[in-house]
């Protein structure tokens, strides 16, 4: 029994490891030469108030793309996620003759029930999640639009301290995205769910062989992600001080598939990275801060955000064989 | 009958390196016209790497390539295969709608006026080359409609059609039925008479010493052999494999098992009654005991791993009732055959069993979480202990929990995928095929562990393609053939010979 198969990992060419290290912290590297440029280059960019802004702006990109993370992880994409905000602004105006609480708490339910409606179909029904959630992408929206028809501002105290409010000199807002990324990390890294969420992603066939309960698992990944979308648009709505279900939220969909695919969680699935979808959505951020600050028009930062993506596709991409 | 002749392809003292590894060291080689030439050696002995050369994947770092005397590089595939030098893979990489005739021509139709396919005149070339491989089958019709052994010929008679000189076959016959191995044979022989080079890549000896010329042994990245195949005994050969001396391996058997276990009396810890499903299975009744190891004989198609995935839960079946240990199981859920303790060791390892995102330990785990958390929350020292006994006790070689199960060896892998069943505490395996396509020195150590499982009170359904390994190591064995259990032979009666018979005769054996 002496001598048998040496494990030999596959050699690692020295572009493959590069490109390897690239998608694990390319992102983090990013995030770093562009603070230490702003630093260098960029008047008053040390400034609390400054940070602050970014931070306030960040914190819903960052909630939704962790949903979208968990989503992308089982190989899905909800492209649903910025019609479900708009969705949750407007049952916020319309329950908030209750109180701020029943409010929130309709918002979050409508969130849950689409997110339960694109799990089931992509689950039970066999759907791509692609058609499945670009069929709630349209219908949400127009939902949306039907209750809230336009721009409705109100004045409940309780909800505006919501999106106004600090804790310890840290915006409520960007505390709740903080803790949420720490509430997720957790469910990646130590539960049962979140192993078994990245198996499906990894290898569906394996994960049903193995007794996980393939459907329930994505179903319950659709409800989180409409959740969490729904955390975010209640969280914009509180800030705006005002809901725009025919605005909130637009496009939301691709910054969170951004800071998710910039972040090296492969489209593929079966890897969750939760911190470095943080970091991708920080990254797009500070680029956008950083080209408005030196006076470049948006135009550059939208070619310069397609730079970065094809760099994080392509580094995922180049990593297989 | 070819060592004469001047060398078709040689390979003279062949050296490639990759960051690390010293993948080939001075490899030689001589293949002359109409000569089969079998290329064997464990995983990572360089086997793999050494047809990538030959066919223009890698380039050496040092030696040279000749082409019938002359000194030859190539840069690609194509370069390779514009030489005559074609390979055909384990998977078919073959347009699976397409018809047969297309995939044969595929980019050299026939053109008829104003550059149309000259559909007439394709099939008429492409039944001509079917023809003359001895093959009988309709070329026009899709591709994916065959069985996976004649795609395998369709593209075999692709390659030779390439005008090659050399043929190069990575395992062809993983994937095929008896029947259609015979075919392939014929087809190979064609070949050789025809003055075409094979270079044949398999882990069954049976086909080596059935077709093979001479042999080259690789082990460890050199040529540890090289000479006609008739006059090594299979012992030598596998001891040139392992680089062991020839009295080291047993002589009584190639597989490790040790014979019959004491299989207890008493319950049978898995019961399949009368399972049925449509075209599938009729009637099929398999009871294993603790401590027993029940083989499943048959061709492919028997209904074999219908029976294994029924029970596992992973198929759903009409009529008849699993009973695991004395529960009956609902049937279509592989969660509940798991918690009542039967575990699948899937036939296809890539497909069905491995994550490979995850790492050894995470895969390891992977069907045990409910057992191994608290809450929902899994606890990272019972799941550390589980895995760090496993591997060890399977001798998994991974250079920590933590690797990814991808850069495994494939015997490494399928023991990944045991630990997977064991960790679930499962008091019957069901093993699919469990050494298929690993090496030869994994395939000893995994029937080694299915021995010691059985003795330590296991009950194991085996189920195995390769004959020797059936007799050696089931206690009993139920052949089926088209779904339907046409025999049962236990103790001296589980012979090869008797097997075949029952498979041949149908209903015969079963007293």
């Amino acid at each position: 029994m002496a001598e048998t198969a040496a494990t030999l990992p596959q050699p690692l060419g020295s572009r493959t490891r590069v490109l390897a290290w690239l998608q694990r912290y390319g992102v983090y590297a990013s995030v770093l030469a562009l603070l230490l440029f702003n630093v260098a280059f960029t008047p008053h960019f040390l400034e609390v108030a400054n940070f602050r802004t970014q931070l306030i702006q960040v914190a819903p990109v960052v909630i939704t793309a962790l949903g979208m993370a968990l989503v992308i992880g089982t190989e899905g994409i909800d492209l649903s996620v910025g019609s479900v905000m708009a969705l949750s602004s407007a049952m916020v105006v319309l329950y908030l003759g209750y109180g701020a609480p029943v409010a929130i708490a309709a918002a979050l339910v409508a969130g849950a029930l689409v997110g339960a409606g694109g799990g089931a179909l992509v689950a039970y029904a066999g759907v791509q999640p692609i058609v499945a959630t670009l069929a709630l992408l349209v219908g949400v929206r127009g939902l949306a639009n039907v209750l809230v028809p336009q721009l409705t501002e109100f004045r409940n105290p309780a909800l505006i301290t919501l999106g106004s409010r600090s804790v310890l000199g840290l915006p409520l807002v960007v505390v709740i995205a903080a803790a949420l990324t720490a509430v997720v990390a957790f469910v990646v890294k130590r539960t049962i769910f979140g192993r078994q969420l990245v198996a499906v992603g990894g290898n569906r066939a394996a994960a049903k062989l193995s007794g996980l309960p393939v459907r329930r698992i994505l179903v319950a990944v659709y409800v989180l992600s409409g959740l969490l979308a729904a955390v975010a648009g209640v969280l914009a709505t509180a800030r705006l001080q005002a809901s725009d279900p025919t605005s909130l939220g637009l496009l939301m969909e691709l910054s969170a598939i951004t800071a998710v695919v910039v972040g090296g969680t492969p489209l593929t699935g079966g890897r969750v990275r939760v911190l470095g979808t943080v970091m991708g959505a920080l990254l797009i951020q500070l680029l956008q801060a950083t080209l408005i600050k030196h006076n470049l028009p948006q135009s550059w930062t939208q070619m310069v955000q397609a730079v970065i993506i094809l760099a994080a596709v392509y580094a995922a991409r180049g990593r297989k064989k | 009958m070819d060592n004469g002749s001047a060398p078709v392809l040689e390979a003279r003292g062949i050296s490639k390196g990759f960051p690390g590894v010293l993948a080939l060291d001075g490899v030689s080689f001589r293949l002359g016209a109409g000569e089969v030439h079998a290329l064997v050696g464990e995983n990572g002995a360089g086997k793999s790497t050494f047809i990538k050369v030959l066919t223009g994947v890698h380039q050496p770092d040092r030696g040279e390539l000749r082409l019938r005397g002359e000194p030859v590089t190539f840069g690609t595939p194509l370069e390779a295969q514009r030489a005559g030098i074609s390979t055909v893979y384990q998977e078919v990489n073959l347009v699976p709608q397409m018809s047969v005739a297309h995939n044969l021509l595929l980019g050299r139709e026939p053109r008829g006026r104003l550059g149309v396919i000259d559909v007439t005149g394709l099939h008429a070339r492409a039944a001509d080359l079917v023809a003359g491989l001895g093959l009988r089958l309709d070329v026009r019709r899709p591709l994916r409609s065959l069985g996976m052994g004649a795609q395998q010929m369709v593209a075999l008679a692709r390659a030779v059609s390439i005008d090659a000189r050399v043929v190069v076959m990575d395992e062809p016959t993983s994937a095929l039925e008896p029947r259609e191995v015979d075919t392939l044979f014929g087809v190979i022989a064609r070949l050789r008479d025809a003055g075409i080079a094979v270079v044949y890549v398999s882990h069954r000896l049976e086909e080596l010493y059935r077709i093979c010329d001479r042999v080259t042994v690789l082990r460890d990245g050199r040529v540890a052999h090289t000479g006609p195949l008739d006059e090594l005994e299979r012992v030598k050969l596998i001891a040139l494999m392992l680089g062991r001396d020839a009295t080291d391996v047993r002589l009584r058997g190639q597989t490790e098992f040790s014979g019959d276990h004491t299989a207890k009396n008493g319950q049978p810890v898995v019961e399949a009654r009368a399972l049925s499903r449509r075209h599938q299975l009729h009637d099929v009744s398999v009871r294993v005991r603790p401590g027993e190891v029940v083989g499943l004989g048959g061709l492919l198609g028997a209904g074999r791993s219908e029976t294994a995935k029924a029970i596992a839960g992973a198929l759903p079946f009409d009529g008849g009732a699993v009973v695991v240990a004395g529960h009956a199981v609902r049937k279509g859920s592989p969660g509940a055959a798991i918690r009542a303790g039967a575990s699948l060791l899937p036939e296809d390892r890539k497909a069905e069993g491995i994550v490979p995102t995850m790492s050894v330990r995470d895969n390891i785990a992977l069907a045990a979480l409910p057992r191994l958390s608290r809450a929902g929350i899994v606890s990272e020292a019972r799941l550390d202990r589980v895995v760090t006994t496993l591997m060890k006790r399977l001798r998994i070689k991974a250079t920590s929990p933590h690797q990814m199960v991808s850069e495994l060896s494939g015997g490494n892998q399928q023991k990944v995928l045991l630990a997977r069943s064991l960790a679930t505490g499962a008091k019957v395996l069901l093993l699919d095929e469990p050494t298929r396509g690993i090496d030869v020195g994994a395939k000893a150590e995994v029937q080694a562990l299915i021995d010691e499982l059985a003795a330590e009170g296991l009950g194991v359904l085996l189920i195995s393609s390769d004959l020797e390994e059936l007799v050696e190591g089931s206690d009993r064995v139920v052949v089926l053939r088209d779904g339907v259990v046409v025999g049962e032979l236990s103790g001296a009666e589980v012979t090869e010979e008797a097997i075949m018979k029952a498979i041949a005769e149908g209903g015969g054996a079963d007293g």
